[in-house]
């Protein structure tokens, strides 16, 4: 079970979102979008997507921290686990905070907001859901992952951190996750079920941060010959569903 | 600098001549059949008539201030879009700062139709309620795309035209809009397919593009990951999101037609025949130069930008960038450049946005004509047209607002050579003796007054339309072939795609086989 949890399933959802994006992108390039629903909704929008997109980068940041630089490091440079500690817990409590903020509200604009939950899936609910369970897990051992049931100080930095790098040398360190507290423990494992989702939810947008827009020039030509070449493999479909169809109809 | 050879590229433009749009709404309504009758696009128009004054659609997209369309010159002389540079735009993509809503435009709504058969027998008569494409609710219709259109709105929403609020305000014009006193004119809108377009240089995928070959502006529907960034850059708002594929359309100058030398839907429908589409020869390398001219200035600018067809020089220049002969040809026998470059009677809507629209049109006259026969004047006699133009009931101030960033000489020059023509032709249909000091008060040969009459008048298809087909060597490539049947039944076919609506399904990039249909019917051995 140990060596399933810690020293397989890694490796699969890494397998899963790796050939997930590439499969989707070779598959269905034109479903891949954020599909917005600010066109229904924007002034909560406004407000509660910044939030919730900023926390998750803070938190990405804290957790790129936490995972990669090790304690030997920290300890060289003269930061306290003390000082450390507190950092992480406010610094990630805040970000957290935040996170559970923005994805609150956003939940709220959603079930609120007629035309916002009739474009909302079933694939969309069951992401939230988990996604919420992760970010809540993950703020819950922030808070309390510090202390063993039996009492003892636990200190994710030796175990959770120690697996995590010992996954990209091929050697999963297994026990020094097994080793750490419940709550770290579920907050990974429904991670690692959330990131193997990514490529088949509206979570995939994250992968086509458009960063290379600050490199482009400003007009794009394009020969109608490098387009045809490049026809859409997207799969053939009811593309003219007409107006008042079952497609319309309240679900 | 100048050894250095111009990049000539072709640019597929159009002209409309306002002076015979009725207002019908045929070329609306048959692109509307055409291209955006899916779910998603309910609430789409990519071609929609205006009466001016009005609000237009989306509500009061002119007005920059709120919506931050188009570009601006900054104090260092560079082209920045209004809404802001690169970093400002990708940290603000979470959620789009300046995004106009459905309210914007309108909530679309079918009527429940199934009632009036299904309705049990009862002592009322069933009625078929409005419901909303958006919620599938019942819905209080309050407005559509033209909903203020004509004389309907023009008492209760002119006061909300951008345009009106800011003669009133700057220029302390005086606008009457009475019943009796009012004026208006419907003004047609498709997408400008701009030189420079700001939706482009909005979009963070770079799912933008222009065509190479024809200068259409096209949105990749594979690349498009539906940031939205483009609608805001758009001044004319005429990029529109898909709120169930999730992705920006826009208007095609429906590419596939144009392909086998066919007018785009809205034009061949258009009753008054009032909409011309040719081809003009450019220089690539100096648009951004061009639209950095003064406000005022940039009309001329986007004129100088037009090459001469004619000119031995362009032609080997054009030739040089592989723009085929047939297409300089075309070019040589453009409508389009004829009006906006040769008789100068086109102007550019909104040139002070900056993005080097390629839609032109021909400022009314016509109410001019019927004040003066009010009046009790000869209405088209040269004298009376020439003054009153200046009392026009459109004023020129509001025409100059939308054609000229605001000069009115510009205006008055191209009314006063519509004026002359008529005045001009009179005398010809009359049999009466021509008066060509009237084609010289503007400026013109009495040759080149009767040329204009006929492009404008007359108006013969073949004239109207001068559309070089897309290359035969190239028809391999062309884009409809695209949606080839290689991958029916595979996975997410029909129903709802398993990542939300419309998703893994091909976006409708054209009639598939348009371009093999028509090669066949006109092909001679019968096959």
């Amino acid at each position: 079970m140990k060596v399933l949890l810690w020293g397989v399933l890694p490796y699969l959802t890494l397998l899963m979102l790796v050939g997930g994006l590439i499969w989707r992108r070779q598959y269905d390039a034109f479903g891949w979008t954020t599909r917005s629903s600010q066109l229904y909704e924007s002034k909560l929008l406004r407000i509660a997507s910044p939030v919730f997109h900023f926390s998750l980068l803070a938190v990405f940041g804290g957790h790129v921290v936490g995972l990669m630089v090790p304690k030997s490091f920290t300890d060289w440079i003269g930061l306290s686990q003390h000082n450390y500690h507190a950092g992480a817990l406010y610094g990630g409590g805040l970000a957290g905070l935040g996170l559970v903020l923005g994805l609150a509200l956003l939940v709220w604009r959603r079930r609120r907001t007629p035309a916002v939950f009739r474009a909302t899936t079933w694939n969309d609910k069951i992401m939230y859901l988990v996604l919420a369970l992760v970010v809540g897990l993950g703020l819950f051992a922030t808070l309390t992952g510090g202390r063993t049931p039996s009492g003892a100080e636990h200190n994710y930095r030796e175990t959770v951190s120690v697996w995590f790098r010992s996954l990209f040398t091929f050697q999963p360190d297994v026990d020094a996750m097994a080793a750490s507290t419940w709550q770290f423990q579920a907050h990974v494992v429904i991670a690692l079920l959330l990131i193997a989702g990514i490529p088949f939810t509206r979570l995939v947008h994250a992968f086509s941060a458009p960063v290379h827009y600050l490199f482009r020039p400003y007009i794009v030509y394009r020969s109608r010959d490098a387009v045809g070449a490049r026809r859409s493999a997207t799969v053939k479909g009811r593309g003219w569903d007409p107006i008042g169809t079952p497609d319309n109809r309240r679900r | 600098m100048a050894t250095k050879p111009r990049r000539v590229m072709a640019q597929v433009a159009m002209v409309m001549n306002l002076d015979k749009c009725i207002g019908c709404h045929t070329c609306s309504v048959t692109c509307k059949q055409a291209w955006t009758n899916r779910a998603g696009t309910e609430y789409v128009w990519f071609n929609n008539v205006e009466t001016r004054p009005g609000q237009g659609y989306p509500r009061s997209y002119e007005d920059q201030d709120k919506w931050q369309g188009g570009w601006v010159r900054t104090r260092s002389g560079r082209l920045k879009l209004r809404s802001g540079g690169r970093f400002k735009k990708l940290i603000s993509i979470f959620a789009s700062p300046v995004q106009p809503e459905i309210s914007d435009y309108y909530e679309p709504w079918t009527y429940d139709y199934e009632n009036l058969v299904q309705a049990p027998l009862g002592d009322d008569f069933p009625v078929a309620r409005p419901k909303s494409l958006i919620t599938g609710d019942d819905l209080q219709i309050k407005a559509s795309a033209n909903w203020d259109d004509a004389l309907g709105g023009v008492g209760a929403t002119a006061e909300s035209d951008p345009i009106l609020r800011k003669l009133r305000d700057e220029a302390n014009l005086q606008i009457k809009l009475e019943y009796e006193k009012t004026f208006m004119f419907y003004v047609p809108r498709i997408c400008e397919h701009c030189l420079n377009p700001s939706c482009m240089a909005s979009c963070p995928s770079g799912a933008i593009y222009k065509r190479a070959e024809d200068g259409i502006v096209l949105v990749d529907q594979d690349k498009c990951r539906g940031w939205r960034q483009c609608i805001t850059g758009c001044p004319y708002k005429k990029i529109y999101f898909n709120h169930r594929s999730g992705k920006a359309e826009k208007c095609t100058f429906c590419y596939p037609r144009l392909e086998v030398g066919l007018p785009t839907v809205c034009s061949e429908t258009c009753v008054g025949r009032l909409r011309y589409i040719g081809i003009i020869l450019y220089d690539a390398d100096r648009v951004t130069e061009a639209a950095l001219a003064d406000d005022k200035d940039l009309y001329e600018a986007q004129l100088e930008l037009m090459l001469d067809p004619n000119d031995p020089q362009v032609i080997a220049d054009a030739q040089a960038n592989d723009v085929p002969t047939d297409w300089i040809r075309a070019a040589q026998r453009s409508p389009v450049y004829a009006l906006i470059k040769h008789f100068k009677v086109a102007l550019p809507l909104h040139p002070e946005y900056r993005t080097m629209p390629m839609v032109w049109y021909v400022p009314p006259l016509s109410p001019v004509v019927d004040l003066l026969k009010a009046q009790g004047h000869d209405s088209e006699a040269g004298g009376n047209l020439f003054g009153a133009i200046d009392s026009l009931r459109i004023p020129l101030e509001y025409l100059a607002e939308l054609f000229s960033a605001g000069d009115v000489e510009v205006v008055r020059g191209v009314l006063q050579k519509l004026a002359a023509m008529r005045s001009y032709m009179r005398d010809v249909t009359l049999g009466r003796d021509r008066q060509p000091e009237l084609a010289r008060a503007v400026g013109m040969e009495p040759a080149a007054m009767e040329q204009m009459y006929r492009l404008l008048a007359i108006a013969k298809y073949e004239d109207r339309y001068v559309i070089p087909k897309a290359h035969r060597e190239q028809a391999h490539n062309l884009e409809e072939m695209g949606c080839s049947l290689d991958f029916e039944g595979g996975p997410g076919s029909g129903g709802e795609g398993p990542f939300g609506s419309s998703s893994g399904r091909v976006v409708p990039v054209a009639i598939e086989s348009y371009a093999d249909a028509k090669a066949r019917q006109r092909d001679e051995s019968g096959a």
